[in-house]
């Protein structure tokens, strides 16, 4: 089975000559498809850098990446954002929801993009919504919800596409630790399911859900272990 | 992303912002508006003076003297037409002897055989600004016509009430109606007496209102004809014509009339068809086309001042466009990290962008057509069809354009720079 992310000594700098940044040292990393994998390291380890390679945001200076079997290197913006859009869900620290859009259409917004039609994404949209427990909250504007609300519609955002990948960079990192405790229990959830999770924190508590562990420093991944027993 | 969706996106955009949307929509509105009403103005005033000139008849020709060293020149009596008509014969070189037009040069164009394009001739002497007074009241006539009766037929003036004079008549006049009004209010004026200038007229009969007065130019019914004698004893004396108005016998013999009356003229007047002539002739055709010549150049002036502030519009539609995107880029961020193609956030900023202007188009047409309603600076705007869809296509061709800058910009930002930004 192909796996989801390939990620095959990849190396990020930025600048040039002097002044050059070396944000990642060659990285290889192999996650496959169910795996739930936290990304820990402190700032400036260089995780932000590779979420963003892994997110199909960015592209790395040297080494391969294949997310789903598919070589990303090499491809234009129009083919990244097919790929961002079909085979990635996001899920950001700061919610990152588009103010004055209700909940329902910030959900329906990558299957607007994806070419869904209006029916279906309304039914795939209320679906998703349901599926994070805010069937009733679909007519809300983000600033009518309280951050952990916000963070659900943003995962629901995140799911609605069915993608192979959820990447999520600090998701609890603007959360109190109630919302914290729903939004993990959500990803365990999901993880058991059978969705493919990737998660970027500094915090231990959030990565004890995880069933693995990769930690980086200074642009290399120093400890990469499984957690047989995790938090569930 | 169906159409409909872009369109749906980008009401959403506006309508988040609803005093800045208004506000640009505002520079459009005034561009389109300004195009529409001042096209209109020009539009107006030229419709204007095809009237007034109109009003001599297809089928009239104007004969006045050129002559600077003697003889009196009146002020043409068709206002802006005769003395502004081109002229037909060129007027170079030094001019050993110059001649009057005579009451015999009509008498000659009117009734020999020799130009049997000619229906009739009229003597015409003209006093400007003429007051007349009956039984204490006093009115300023615009113009105290001195002619024989052919003149009303040749200058399509019909009377409403009353009798022409004819031609034996003594102190007999026939009024405007502008002028009996002034002078008689609603009393039938038919029968009595008016002093002008120390003599006695008659009134026989009262001129129908041409209808179209034009601020912009003297009005044409504030005028009173009586019989050339009569004029020359009380106001002009007994100099040269102002005017001789040739009638022609239809409006398709114009031309062979000119061509008569010019070789007629100089004839009389001792000069050779090659040499310099004393006389202008000019027919109700060539004035117009003058007077639309530069009415045209007004009409474009206008056009062009109302296209600037159209282009100003524009401008601020770019302004408040890249304001938009700077402002919303973390949410072009967003838009692109869940997948949006470049396309889709081009088509929504430029789609923004054309609806504004759009709007602003629609709503200038509304208050333009309104503006064409009043007349303004004297002019009754008469608007010109072509001027809405052009103003209308120019304001959603400037959105397109000059949001399409903006738009570009939003389209190429990198993801992860916009999604950093604050």
């Amino acid at each position: 089975m192909t796996p989801v992310l390939d990620v095959r000594s990849v190396t990020k700098v930025y600048g040039s000559g002097d002044t050059a940044v070396h944000a990642l040292r060659g990285v290889s990393l192999r996650v496959e498809r169910g795996d739930y994998v936290a990304i820990m390291g402190a700032s400036g380890s260089g995780k932000s850098t590779l979420m963003n390679i892994v997110g199909c945001l960015d592209v790395p200076s040297a080494g391969r990446y294949r997310l789903d079997g598919h070589d990303v290197g090499g491809l234009d913006e129009r083919r990244l954002a097919i790929l961002r859009n079909r085979r990635i869900g996001f899920v950001f620290q700061s919610f990152n929801l588009i103010p004055r859009m209700s909940a329902q259409a910030n959900v329906e917004l990558p299957l607007a993009y994806g070419g869904v039609r209006a029916a279906a994404r309304r039914r795939r949209a209320v679906a998703a919504l349901r599926e994070v427990g805010l069937a009733d909250r679909t007519r809300h504007e983000p600033n009518e919800l309280s951050g952990g609300q916000q963070q659900r519609v943003a995962i629901a955002r995140a799911l609605v596409t069915a993608p192979t990948l959820l990447l999520a960079d600090e998701p609890t990192g603007a959360l109190d630790s109630r919302s914290t405790a729903d939004v993990l229990h959500l990803f365990d959830g999901l993880n058991r399911a059978g969705r493919t999770l990737v998660i970027i924190t500094h915090e231990a508590d959030v990565a004890a859900h995880a069933q693995r562990i990769v930690r980086l420093v200074d642009g290399r991944i120093v400890e990469d272990r499984r957690v047989a027993g995790a938090v569930r | 992303m169906t159409p409909a969706e872009i369109l749906r996106f980008a009401l959403r955009g506006l309508a988040a912002n609803k005093l800045r949307s208004a506000l640009t929509t505002l520079g459009i509105l005034i561009g389109v508006a300004s195009v529409i009403v001042l096209v209109a103005v020009g539009n107006g005033s030229s419709e204007a003076v095809k009237k007034s000139i109109q009003r001599l008849g297809a089928d009239a020709l104007t004969v006045t003297p050129s002559t600077t060293g003697s003889g009196r020149r009146g002020g043409g009596f068709f206002p802006g037409g005769g003395a502004a008509g081109p002229q037909q014969q060129q007027q170079t070189g030094p001019r050993t002897q110059a001649h009057d037009l005579t009451v015999a040069d009509a008498t000659a164009l009117g009734s020999s055989g020799q130009a049997p394009s000619i229906k009739s001739a009229s003597p015409v002497v003209t006093s400007q600004s003429v007051t007349a007074s009956y039984a204490g009241t006093s009115a300023t006539i615009g113009q105290f016509v001195g002619t024989t009766p052919t003149y009303f037929a040749a200058a399509n003036k019909t009377l409403a009430s009353g009798s022409l004079f004819s031609s034996g008549d003594g102190k007999t006049v026939v009024l405007g109606s502008t002028t009996a009004s002034d002078l008689f209010g609603v009393v039938s004026p038919i029968g009595k007496k008016v002093d002008v200038g120390g003599i006695r007229f008659t009134v026989v009969g009262v001129l129908k209102a041409t209808g179209s007065s034009s601020s912009s130019f003297s009005d044409p019914d504030s005028i009173a004809v009586a019989p050339l004698a009569a004029v020359q004893e009380s106001l002009t004396g007994y100099g040269g014509l102002d005017q001789i108005i040739v009638q022609a016998t239809g409006s398709d013999a114009v031309d062979a009339a000119q061509a008569e009356i010019t070789a007629l003229l100089a004839q009389r007047h001792g000069v050779g068809t090659t040499g310099t002539a004393d006389f202008t002739v000019s027919s109700q055709a060539s004035v117009q086309s003058a007077v639309s010549d530069s009415t045209r150049t007004f009409t474009v002036l206008l056009g062009a001042v109302a296209a600037i502030s159209l282009l100003v519009g524009g401008i601020g539609i770019t302004n408040i466009m890249l304001v938009t995107v700077t402002e919303r880029t973390r949410e072009i961020g967003i838009r692109k990290a869940i997948g949006a193609p470049r396309g889709a956030i081009l088509a929504q900023f430029v789609v923004e962008a054309t609806v504004l202007s759009l709007i602003g188009g629609l709503l200038g047409v509304a208050v333009g057509i309104a503006g064409t309603l009043f007349r303004i600076a004297g002019v009754q705007p008469v608007l010109v069809p072509s001027s809405i869809a052009l103003a209308l296509a120019v304001s959603v061709a400037i959105g397109l354009f000059f949001g399409g800058f903006p738009a570009g910009r939003a389209a190429r930002l990198r993801p992860i720079e916009a999604l950093r930004h604050e």
